[in-house]
């Protein structure tokens, strides 16, 4: 076989196993959203979810935000004071940048990778164990049981997640601003109320819901179809990760541009 | 009673890969008989007791539980009714982890029964002193032998008081004591609870111990059906050979 029709080979398997894993990642969520009407949702696994994946997370997610929003003020207030003699506007640098971007999207990543992975490792265990068959034997189904609630808990613990980190983001920009800069704490809260407002922090938090959706789904769809026991647990969670974190990329931009368009800036 | 079909299986196929995995199966189980299918690895024993409630579904063919064909079924609830009147014990248990002891037991008993969330407990209980396990109740999985998790898995799959009982290789894997217990409790469980039960396996003994009936399994199809006595004197040369090779490995004690 010559090297182009070996190419071209791979680049048509390549095309067949994309629309495959689409196709299933389809399916399944619209197995998600079939279930969550017509079955009875599962509280307590949405709570017990829903504090694994957010309550767990609040001590990463914050300390990720508070030197996010530390180092955030220490670029910003240098660069001014070299260009303009004084630290101007850090506050609303760090505010700004902190609510429409960086608190989202790292708040995200963080949760991809501490509870993203986990999710995928414990449900491409149950795969790979036949306790996926074994819930459709005992009367429920991956979806209702394993999915829905994971669902759930990535939608109610991300936004809630970014708020915090906004908050903590914040307040490490302001104590590095006041400490460090020696900015007056009312010249950099003023910086931030007077040109912040309901539809900058809407940018972000917007986001966060499809970054919520983005990791369940990427997280639930890698553990279910893994196959081949413990190593192939292992590639299905680096791989969830590895495709959570690009996807949370790319749509944030999308997203963002998309939000611009519709006036949400 | 005996010779009522329950089970009906017709014209089954499944293809994995373009190759037949089971080929045409045509095979009916009786009401409370212990319908044992054997066969040597890669036949498609999995495949066969996966099919039964639709766990894999084939490409052709009729699965028919007391009239109703479960390959026909289109929503997913009916599909369920179907599979409410089963239990299934798993090669490796499928106990989750995630769950102590009796919550395991007792998972089932919330889709599949109405029994009150308050008698869970009892009832678990009951189901695990039936298959001859006390004060376990509260353990974690990975605290038990493989022996017991496969009778807490028992426990689990007789929990919701089902017709049939689906094991698959239910000795795989435990040491000849525990193999002993569990052998036992099949017998036990078709005679005590009346159900009929279909174990796949290449337990030699294990099938002509316990079974009422045995489907020698090559190559996708059914080469003979017959009682353990029948299975022994076939005349046929793939299950002769497959039969005398067991036997001289179990005498060797492997």
């Amino acid at each position: 076989m010559s090297f182009i029709t070996r190419f071209i080979s791979k680049i048509g398997k390549s095309t067949l196993d994309i629309s495959e894993h689409l196709g299933r990642a389809t399916f399944m969520i619209k197995d998600v959203f079939y279930w969550a009407f017509k079955s009875r949702l599962e509280v307590d696994e949405i709570y017990k979810q829903t504090v694994r994946i957010g309550v767990d997370s609040v001590g990463v997610a914050s300390l990720v935000s508070l030197f996010t929003g530390m180092v955030l003020a220490l670029q910003t207030g240098y660069t001014s004071q070299n260009l303009f003699n004084e630290p101007l506007y850090v506050g609303t640098a760090v505010g700004f940048s902190l609510v429409k971007e960086l608190a989202p999207v790292l708040t995200a990543i963080v949760v991809c990778g501490r509870a993203g992975s986990s999710v995928t490792a414990e449900i491409g265990t149950m795969a790979v164990t036949e306790q996926i068959d074994a819930l459709y034997t005992l009367g429920t189904n991956p979806s209702s049981y394993l999915l829905i609630p994971r669902y759930f808990a990535f939608l109610i613990a991300l936004p809630v997640l970014t708020v915090i980190a906004n908050i903590i983001g914040i307040f490490g920009g302001f104590a590095v601003g006041v400490v460090r800069l020696g900015i007056s704490s009312t010249v950099f809260i003023d910086d931030i109320i007077d040109f912040m407002e309901v539809k900058n922090f809407m940018h972000g938090f917007i986001k966060t819901f499809l970054f919520a959706f983005t990791i369940a789904t990427v997280s639930c769809y890698k553990g279910l179809y893994t196959e081949g026991g413990a190593e192939g647990v292992g590639k299905s969670t680096t791989e969830s990760v590895v495709l959570s974190m690009i996807l949370i990329l790319v749509i944030d931009y999308f997203a963002s541009s998309f939000l611009v368009l519709i006036g949400i800036t | 009673m005996i010779d009522r079909f329950m089970i009906e299986i017709k014209k089954l196929t499944k293809i994995y890969d373009n190759k037949k995995v089971l080929n045409n199966i045509n095979v009916d189980i009786k009401t409370g008989e212990i319908f044992t299918v054997m066969g040597p690895s890669g036949t498609g024993k999995s495949t066969f007791i996966k099919s039964i409630i639709r766990l894999i579904k084939p490409e052709s063919g009729e699965i028919i539980i007391d009239g109703r064909d479960i390959l026909k079924a289109k929503k997913q609830f009916e599909i369920q009714s179907i599979r409410r009147d089963f239990g299934y014990l798993f090669q490796d248990s499928a106990l989750f982890d995630s769950l102590n002891v009796w919550e395991n037991v007792a998972f089932g008993l919330k889709y599949l029964t109405d029994i009150k969330p308050d008698k869970y407990f009892d009832v678990a209980r009951e189901k695990l002193e039936l298959v001859g396990l006390k004060d376990i109740e509260y353990k974690k999985i990975n605290e038990l032998s493989g022996g017991m998790k496969k009778r807490v898995a028992l426990a689990r799959a007789i929990a919701h008081n089902p017709k049939y009982i689906l094991y698959d290789e239910p000795t795989t894997g435990l040491d000849p004591i525990s193999s002993e217990k569990i052998m036992n409790l099949i017998s036990e469980m078709s005679e005590k609870l009346g159900v009929t039960s279909v174990v796949v396996t290449h337990d030699v003994k294990l099938a002509f111990t316990i079974s009422t009936r045995i489907g020698m399994l090559f190559g996708g199809k059914f080469l003979d059906v017959n009682t353990p006595e029948g299975i022994k004197n076939s005349s046929i040369k793939e299950v002769k050979e497959f039969v005398e090779t067991s036997f001289i490995e179990v005498n060797r004690g492997h």
